[in-house]
């Protein structure tokens, strides 16, 4: 670098043979990087510091230092959704191991067994709308089918959206139906790769059912665990779109979730309260950051370990 | 192979397998077809309460009735409006940002990849507001195009994931052997790389294609008419008009799957493999 800066006008081209191998990857990087910093990072650390104003998204930005927070510890609204992310996150997690039950189901060659792990994979491919809409004409009062279900057996149908106590229920199965989905294909795709000698060696040796999944099946399935881990948590916390099309957050507001309380508070027509949900999104931000910041450390980890 | 082969099993077991695979998939797909019947089934039977049987005849003018009277067509214009330039633009973002990050070493270069990891797991309420105000600003609040720019920047970090890892296990070699032959870094890319993200792209083409097309919050977030709005946010306010009409409501949600499921079926191993990326080691 010194040497060259000594020379007297260097020809563009040189410069340019001599330094392209370290400025490419930053000028591939540049567009995205761009992108993501304007409509990503950008984003985070505005909505930060918009948790500390009262805005109503076109007047000013009045400061109200910890007001917000405050108002969160008191706000019954708020403690709901807390609790329903809760129950989220917990019930959400069950599509973990019943995905990789139907994956056992599946893992078979048939005839036809393509077909029916492609026709068992499709709510996953299908909208939250769409899904939202299919449960809650499943879940109707008086003509659903679940209603009537029920009231074949118990003489009472319970529509179930209507109550305050089932409704979170009833859209956090609506929720598993594409979920067990995703982690089933995950599990299958990761039974395909199971090392073949080891099951023989394990057979060998008398090991089968649940003795033979837990000590010699799961150990090779850590992967494929890992990633249905990760986007179960994640689409937990980020449950929006069927809380919106299924109950729109009632009744009494007992479907809140935090991504949905923020929405409401901050866009929908309660008000344009932006500073106070741009605080619920902080909450909900930091909630998400401990299972991230945990994601990252053993992707990091990995990463390291490769090399 | 786990569990063990059903052939290997008892006649028995054997059947009771091939008769539990079909009855499980109705189980499983039951609320669907449930569905899937109703939008086929003239408003009459559901007014006689008609609901489970077979419907009294085909209604198949269900599915004419919502394109004349809604704007289910045009929600579906705008849906292909946002995907595609979705599509396009992030795939684009992405091999460039997979290149970089997978070819080259340089400082800094494990920290941007998870930056781009992390960026993709976040809460979207955290970005709800500034986005919403950055895209007034541009003036594209209530455009495909204010939507679209949005996706493109979004789904620009998992797809970094996603490229980086695929460039990552390329062969070295290759690119090493090039620079000997003193092929220039972007020939490099252009004529050697891409040419073998081949599957990559089309992984990913598929996944953003779902995915957008999929989006409900952002719909809500940035567009608000008729004339802008994706088939997800107009379905659901449709539904709020259509209120009982379930044969209508059930014939929207059909067409408004089809394209995804299309998709799926069509390009089947590539949107597997794209989904399934980092299950098996």
């Amino acid at each position: 670098m010194t040497l060259a800066m000594s020379e007297p006008e260097p020809p563009q081209k040189s410069w340019w043979r001599s330094n392209q191998q370290r400025a490419t990857p930053w000028l591939f990087l540049a567009p995205g990087m761009f992108m993501f910093g304007l409509y990503v990072i950008y984003p985070i650390i505005a909505s930060f510091r918009l948790s500390f104003f009262k805005y109503d998204g076109l007047g000013t930005k009045v400061w109200l230092g910890l007001a917000n927070y405050q108002e969160l510890f008191s706000d019954p609204a708020f403690k709901t959704s807390l609790y329903n992310n809760v129950l989220w996150l917990i019930l959400y997690l069950l599509a973990v191991p019943l995905g990789l039950g139907i994956a056992i189901f599946l893992n078979q060659t048939v005839r036809g067994i393509r077909i029916y792990k492609s026709l068992f994979f499709f709510p996953f491919v299908i909208s939250q709308v769409v899904v939202g809409l299919i449960f809650s004409w499943f879940y109707a009062p008086n003509f659903g089918l679940l209603y009537s279900v029920i009231e074949f057996f118990t003489g009472k149908g319970v529509a179930i959206l209507a109550d305050p106590v089932l409704a979170t229920y009833g859209i956090i199965a609506a929720g598993l139906w594409p979920q067990i989905a995703y982690c089933m294909i995950l599990y299958l795709t990761g039974l395909n790769n199971v090392a073949p000698d080891q099951i023989e060696a394990a057979r060998l040796d008398g090991a089968k059912g649940l003795k033979m999944l837990w000590y010699v099946i799961l150990p090779q399935l850590r992967p494929a665990t890992f990633i249905a881990v990760v986007v179960t948590v994640i689409g937990a916390l980020r449950s929006f779109d069927l809380v919106s099309i299924m109950t729109k957050g009632g009744p009494f507001g007992s479907t809140r979730v935090l991504s949905y309380y923020m929405y409401e508070q901050a866009l929908s027509e309660y008000g344009y309260r932006m500073g106070y949900g741009a605080a619920i999104a902080v909450v909900l931000f930091a909630i998400m950051m401990v299972f991230i910041s945990g994601f990252i450390w053993k992707m990091v980890r990995d990463e390291r370990g490769n090399r | 192979m786990f569990p063990r082969p059903i052939q290997q099993s008892t006649p028995a077991t054997r059947v009771i397998y091939q008769i539990a695979l079909p009855v499980a998939l109705f189980l499983w797909l039951f609320p669907l077809l449930g569905v899937a019947m109703t939008s086929v089934r003239p408003a009459s039977d559901l007014a006689q309460g008609n609901y489970f049987g077979m419907p009294s005849y085909f209604a198949w003018h269900n599915y004419v009735e919502i394109f004349q009277n809604s704007p289910i067509g045009r929600y579906i214009f705008n849906s292909f409006k946002v995907t595609i330039p979705t599509v396009i633009g992030t795939v684009a973002l992405s091999c460039m940002t997979g290149f970089a990050l997978g070819i080259y070493r340089f400082r800094g270069n494990l920290l941007i990849f998870f930056l781009f990891v992390a960026g993709n797991f976040v809460p979207f309420q955290i970005l709800m507001v500034p986005v919403r105000d950055l895209t007034f600003g541009m003036g594209l609040y209530n455009t495909t195009a204010g939507l679209a720019l949005f996706h493109i920047a979004f789904q620009t970090g998992f797809c970094t994931l996603f490229m980086r890892n695929f460039i990552a296990a390329l062969p070295r070699e290759l690119i090493e052997a090039a620079r000997v032959e003193g092929v220039a870094e972007w020939r490099i890319f252009w004529y050697i790389v891409v040419p073998l993200m081949r599957p990559a792209i089309a992984a990913l083409s598929v996944l953003v294609f779902t995915f957008i097309w999929n989006d409900f919050f952002w719909a809500t977030v940035l567009t608000t008419s008729a004339s802008t709005q994706p088939v997800t946010a107009g379905l659901s306010s449709l539904n709020g008009q259509w209120i009982a009409a379930w044969q209508l409501v059930s014939a929207g949600s059909i067409i408004a799957a089809l394209p995804p499921v299309a998709m799926f079926f069509l390009m089947q191993r590539h949107f597997i493999a794209g989904l399934t990326l980092g299950a098996v080691k």
